[in-house]
């Protein structure tokens, strides 16, 4: 119920995503390595994660964390 | 007239869900058709367009200002019966502290547990869930005294609670002996004798004390449950709270499972689950106390809350604390303690933040002083 959807990116989905956002991978928010739901999705230090909230106002949004 | 597809037309603009979705109920229940439709997507586009936030826009000021300015007129007041049965929780400006702080012990921890469909009909199986959660302790099922003169320790168990409990005076005497590490030995009349091997009233007094505060059944953090029909359910709530056993409990559906101890949820379900204990324990503190907040700011702050994969207060141990600029550091709190050691560290303040350059009497840079023109020499022809 609280916990929404996480999905590790692709490096090609990564860049590309790195690319229209513009920024570097550094700058995105973070998630730690030995987060429970990182650890069960098996997401390594350096991959991004794709989050998929359910959210208040847009009814779905995505969200994406560098893990570290 | 023949069905318009309307779907075809909202998609074509990227829309967020919930806003696609108010537009196409509100198209089928006005029955537009196809051209008109097109035009009324298109303008509310361009109205979703000007309403979007605009760079450079200081959307935390404005949260903090819209959380800040109903926030004093939160009681004070720390205690209050809410709606959930005869559990005391925290309410109004106390809660809304605790959650930013992001307290590791929260000074109510409460939970809200559901049932596997099995047990949630039922309320003698409901019983039995709540019996398996609460901390039961020795001196719920039995009598406990204390004879000096013989050094020993006894304990009569009571028949009745133990029944009520679904406990055997046997697992009661394998729980007391696995507690203190000694044999339990038993009288004629059923209950227990303990005999102290140290001859000291203090070794006598300290396994007394143990004793009594020995958990027999149960989780120790949950000091009490209580059950209640919700709709077509039993629902238990519970005094205290501990997330990580109940994932083991039988008959509980973990899936829907809370708790109000944003700590432990981060610890046991991970960041994005404490991003919406947040919003959620943050959004029905304000509205319990009847104040109305855009759920947006709190989301903002949420985000910030979490941008970093772990939880940060906002406060000076937090979000505040780890500016990289000083000035900004020293205008929030503990002035002389920053500036000193800032300066023993021989830190540089670079003035890129709003605070810092307040201080300075430059102009900001936000809005349209986010805004540099450069000119390009040599352009002209």
């Amino acid at each position: 119920m609280l916990v929404p959807k996480h999905e590790i990116l692709s490096k090609e989905e990564a860049e590309e995503l790195l690319k229209i956002l513009g920024v570097r991978k550094e700058q995105l928010p973070k998630i730690k390595a030995d987060d429970p739901i990182a650890k069960e999705i098996g997401a390594k230090p350096g991959d991004i994660v794709k989050i998929t909230r359910k959210s208040l106002t847009a009814g779905e949004s995505v969200f994406y964390r560098l893990v570290v | 007239m023949k069905k318009v597809d309307y779907d075809s037309i909202i998609n074509e603009y990227p829309f967020p869900p919930s806003v696609k979705e108010e537009i196409k109920a509100e198209l089928e229940k006005n029955n537009v058709n196809k051209t008109n439709a097109k035009k009324i997507v298109e303008r509310c586009y361009q109205a979703y367009l000007a309403n979007l936030m605009e760079p450079g826009e200081a959307a935390g000021i404005v949260a903090a200002q819209s959380i800040g300015e109903p926030g004093t007129q939160m009681t004070m007041r720390t205690f209050h019966y809410a709606g959930v049965a005869e559990i005391n929780v925290t309410l109004g400006l106390p809660r809304l502290i605790e959650i930013l702080d992001v307290r590791k012990n929260p000074s109510t921890p409460m939970m809200t547990i559901r049932l596997l469909p099995e047990y949630a009909q039922d309320r003698e199986k409901a019983r039995e869930v709540a019996n398996r959660i609460e901390a039961t302790y020795v001196r719920d099922v039995a009598d406990i005294e204390v004879d000096i003169r013989r050094l020993t320790i006894v304990v009569r168990p009571d028949t009745r609670a133990l029944e009520r409990k679904g406990l055997s005076a046997e697992d009661l005497k394998n729980k007391i002996s696995k507690a203190l590490k000694t044999e339990v030995g038993e009288a004629d009349d059923g209950s227990f004798v303990i005999q102290i091997t140290e001859p000291s009233y203090k070794a006598l007094m300290n396994a007394f004390e143990k004793l009594k505060d020995t958990v027999i059944m149960g989780i120790k953090e949950i000091k009490r449950v209580i059950i209640r029909k919700e709709d077509d359910e039993y629902v238990l709530y519970t005094e205290g709270s501990n997330l990580k056993k109940m994932m083991k409990v039988k008959g509980v559906d973990f899936t829907r499972t809370t708790t109000n101890n944003i700590y432990e949820i981060y610890e046991v379900l991970g960041i994005e689950a404490a991003r919406n204990a947040i919003i959620k324990e943050a959004l029905d503190t304000l509205e319990e106390q009847g104040l109305e907040v855009d759920p947006r700011h709190i989301m903002l702050v949420a985000d910030v809350m979490t941008a970093d994969g772990e939880l940060r207060q906002i406060g000076r141990h937090g979000v505040a604390g780890e500016k990289q600029s000083i000035l900004a550091r020293a205008a929030f709190e503990m002035t002389v303690n920053n500036l000193l050691e800032a300066a023993v560290k021989g830190e540089v303040d670079y003035l890129k933040g709003i605070t810092e350059n307040i201080i300075v009497g430059q102009p900001i840079k936000l809005g349209t002083g986010d805004v540099e023109l450069v000119l390009k020499l040599g352009g002209r022809k």
